[in-house]
């Protein structure tokens, strides 16, 4: 029966393992990668799945080995009476702690420029989460947040393709998160903070906007549409869009808060 | 009970623990005293309001086992809504008439909190220091109750009203708190804010509360009386691991319990009295405005994430303890690297304070907070790295027996390398980035809390059975339990790795309206069947539990050759523990030892003539 048993724990190995290898054929994998700091991270993913893919295997074999091998019902060897090595110890506590430290300071740069090395700009729109929407302010033409010519927009955000964007992401009751997968971009909006959110989209197209962060009841809707756009159509469409909000001769309700 | 007659056994090292253990001794004689005229008045006070720690572990067991139960049939209704989002839920329809049949969005997201909530404060924590600590401490130590026998009970009977909250919840607006099991503010502290935000919202604190304060009196018990009850000659590093575990966690809990106490209250107050720790200026919440400011919502993560980290410890250092335990037993061998697998609990519960940061990454806390959280979470990755290695160690040249509890307790270390594994990439801040809340963690904390801690706990309740209630548990009905059991559980929880690495988010009631994860509704609906099919075969176990205990085979005092000390007593175990003096010779783990003929050699055994006995743990 150890036998029976110790191949049931090989499975785990070979599942494990078949399980990521088969998955990128039925496309379970990173979604495509639109942004120009997503390949440091996907590199990062990569390489700690392919780091500890080999100490899964190496330890999942060995845990089998020994089940297969020191069987009580086939070792006919006495039991090696060991209480441990302080050899053994010491190598498999540096070893790992090495190992740990370097992905510690392998990954610390694609952190920062992700989180911490804000670009010098002006912000592109401000994003603002209520349930269950995404609200947008744009600019206009005079650049500057917060003026009396800004353009409102609600869940259809457009940007312009290879340009570095600023966003700057609020909350307007509970906590949401502002979650791009396709550029690798997360962050939680926070009620009564303002935090940037930056990066660059390489690729025209249009891409989901997800809140991951509980919200509510209608957590699940809160959808919006990221619409990359070359200079020339964006420009065209912000024209459009100050155009249509001229028109309406109310200004909109969401301009009294900030 | 027996006088204490160790004078003669007295040996250099038990000299101390000898003086102390005469006075917790005496101190707890005189209570057995007490309560054996409470044994006379009758029923009530032998088994309901009883301060036999063995009776009080058995009371939390049965409870958690319960509640194991409701938190597993939520899960289920959650895996319904993702494997057929809308449908009409079997069994639950006629609760759902307003919505036709289906489920509403309001419910699904208070199923998965409550799901968590059970699952975490009524189930893991509870019975791994709840029901095994309080059986087995005293037992394990040589002692004959409990330092605090009284507070002991109080333990328990403070769970009732957080049961009384917890499930009274489900019977209020909104079916039950549902901001999730994090209750992140301004979500959970605004009525207006959900459905489940409002009564279900101060009932779940409340709840919490209860739950604080009776895990609070556990562990101070289980420090008091560890460190002043120990039989003599049992010195610290004689104690079995559980022990170890079950000490270091109760060292945890009592540092960090306090913050989220503290954090709870402040909640409720900003619930119930308009205060404003967690809302900033202006807040204005489903039309609802908020006139009380100045709060920062990121404080309430801080605090509860600094108790709810270590917490995640509390939730496994126990069942790492009690695996160790099991595989010594089954490997026929003493345990690999004894005193690292303890420097190395207590380095998982030191680091453990310093790492709650890591769930905060992307929460707007400073970034260059993030790295150093970053830095500590990969290093609590060393000390895990080290136990899986000495678990190994341990079956080297062993021999295995594949009995049912060893099953399960193989499994745990199997599935804790995944679980463990997946930790790095969470710790790797810019990965955290993408799959931050995403199924990639559901996957990770299940592999660490169901495969990990709920299989010791399964492997755990087949190993002292025998000891609790005096009978086997049936071998072929474990093993049937185990196979059907870790085959399915791989079978749900491995797929959502590579959900994960997809984006595919939790806590969204049909993800399937976004294009990016459309595709993995198949996946999903497999994973729901096979759910489906792993708490269905719960039912083997239930029926092997209350079978065996009429009709399993009578267990004897050591029916498994152990060597610790529970095993030397009557099974059950009568009031007071031991029917005999229990004096420690030598450490938990001495099996193959070339001392003795025997393949084990417990600890109370005396040593043969002319053999020297080793000052503490043999090497």
């Amino acid at each position: 029966m150890g036998k029976i048993w110790s191949l049931l724990f090989l499975l785990v190995l070979i599942g494990g393992v078949g399980c990521f290898l088969v998955a990128p054929s039925y496309n379970l994998t990173l979604p495509q990668d639109v942004s120009s700091h997503g390949h440091a991270i996907d590199h990062l993913y990569v390489f700690i799945l392919v780091l500890t893919g080999v100490v899964f295997v190496a330890t999942q074999a060995v845990f089998f080995w020994f089940l297969w091998k020191y069987d009580a019902a086939n070792n006919r060897e006495p039991v090696k009476y060991t209480h441990g090595s302080h050899t053994l110890e010491i190598v498999w506590t540096i070893i790992p702690a090495a190992t740990l430290l370097f992905i510690a300071l392998y990954q610390m740069n694609a952190w920062a420029s992700s989180k911490m090395r804000m670009p010098n700009i002006l912000p592109t729109v401000e994003v603002s989460a209520r349930q269950f929407e995404w609200r947008l302010r744009y600019p206009g033409p005079d650049q500057i947040l917060g003026t009396r010519d800004d353009l409102f927009h609600v869940n259809d955000l457009h940007i312009p393709v290879n340009e570095e964007i600023l966003i700057d992401l609020k909350s307007q009751d509970v906590l949401h998160s502002f979650f791009l997968p396709n550029l690798r971009v997360k962050q939680d909006a926070v009620p009564g903070m303002k935090i940037p959110v930056w990066f660059k989209a390489t690729e025209t197209g249009s891409y989901d906007i997800v809140c991951a962060e509980l919200c509510g009841w209608g957590h699940y809707k809160m959808k919006g549409r990221l619409v990359v756009q070359s200079r020339q159509d964006y420009d065209r469409w912000l024209q459009e869009m100050y155009k249509a909000q001229a028109q309406t001769a109310s200004p909109p309700a969401s301009e009294e808060d900030n | 009970m027996s006088s204490v007659t160790v004078g003669s056994h007295g040996h250099g090292d038990s000299k101390s623990g000898h003086g102390k253990h005469d006075h917790g001794h005496s101190a707890a004689h005189g209570h057995a005293d007490a309560h054996g005229h409470g044994h006379a008045a009758g029923f009530i006070s032998t088994y309901v309001f009883s301060k036999d720690h063995k009776v009080i572990g058995i009371q939390f067991l049965f409870s958690t086992l319960i509640w194991f139960l409701v938190g597993g049939l939520l899960a289920l209704a959650v895996r319904w809504q993702l494997a057929w989002p809308w449908s009409n839920v079997p069994l639950l329809e006629h609760l759902y008439t307003a919505e036709g049949g289906q489920m509403a969005p309001e419910t699904y997201t208070m199923l998965f909190t409550m799901h968590a909530t059970v699952m975490i404060f009524l189930v893991i924590i509870p019975i791994l220091a709840g029901a095994f600590g309080n059986y087995l401490i005293p037992l394990m130590i040589g002692a004959d109750d409990m330092a605090f026998p009284t507070l002991n009970m109080l333990s328990y009977w403070f769970m009732w009203p957080a049961f009384f909250f917890f499930g009274g919840s489900f019977f209020t607006a909104g079916h039950g708190a549902s901001s999730g099991w994090t209750s992140y503010p301004t979500l959970s502290s605004s009525p207006a804010a959900a459905p489940g935000s409002g009564t279900a919202q101060t009932m779940w604190l409340m709840g919490l509360t209860f739950v604080g304060v009776s895990s609070m009196m556990g562990s101070v018990n289980y420090m008091t009386t560890i460190i002043q009850m120990r039989a003599p000659g049992m010195s610290m590093f004689r104690m079995p691991l559980t022990i170890w575990s079950m000490f270091i966690t109760a060292v945890l809990q009592a540092f960090a319990l306090p913050v989220l106490t503290a954090a709870g209250f402040m909640q409720l107050m900003d619930r119930l009295w308009g205060t404003g720790f967690f809302t900033p200026e202006g807040s204005i919440i489903n039309n609802t405005m908020h006139t009380a400011g100045g709060g920062q919502t990121l404080l309430w993560q801080h605090l509860f994430w600094f108790y709810s980290h270590p917490a995640v410890y509390i939730m496994i250092l126990p069942a790492m303890g009690m695996v160790s335990d099991i595989i010594a037993v089954f490997a026929r061998k003493p345990i690999f690297g004894y005193k690292p697998m303890v420097y190395s609990i207590a380095g998982i519960a030191g680091l453990g304070f310093i790492v709650w940061g890591h769930h905060m990454f992307v929460s707007g806390m400073n970034p260059m907070l993030g790295m150093t959280f970053m830095v500590s979470t990969m290093m609590i990755a060393l000390p895990s790295a080290i136990k899986v290695f000495n678990w190994i160690g341990t079956l080297w040249g062993g021999h295995i027996q594949f009995a049912t509890p060893m099953l399960f307790a193989l499994s745990f270390v199997s599935m804790f390398i995944i679980g463990g594994l997946s930790g790095i990439f969470m710790a790797a801040t810019p990965v955290d980035i993408f799959i931050h809340d995403t199924y990639f963690i559901v996957a990770h904390f299940h592999y660490v809390l169901f495969s990990g801690t709920a299989m010791g706990v399964f492997g755990a309740i087949y190993f002292w059975y025998p000891k609790m209630f005096g009978r086997m548990m049936n071998e072929g009905l474990g093993k049937i339990h185990f196979a059907t059991t870790f085959i399915l559980l791989n079978l749900v929880f491995f797929p959502m790795h590579v959900l994960g690495a997809v984006g595919f988010p939790r806590r969204l009631a049909d993800p399937y309206h976004y294009d990016t994860f459309r595709f993995l509704k198949p996946l999903n609906q497999f994973m729901t069947i096979c759910a489906l099919l792993l708490v269905t075969v719960q039912v083997v176990f239930i029926f092997n539990f209350f079978y065996s205990m009429f009709f399993g085979k009578t267990a004897g005092r050591n029916p498994w050759r152990s060597n610790t000390l529970e095993w030397q007593t009557p099974s059950p175990p009568g009031h007071g523990n031991f029917d005999f003096q229990p004096v420690v010779y030598r450490g938990p783990y001495e099996y193959g030892s070339p001392e003795v003929s025997t393949d084990f050699y417990p600890q109370t055994q005396e040593p043969p003539p002319g053999v020297s006995n080793p000052p503490a743990h043999g090497h």
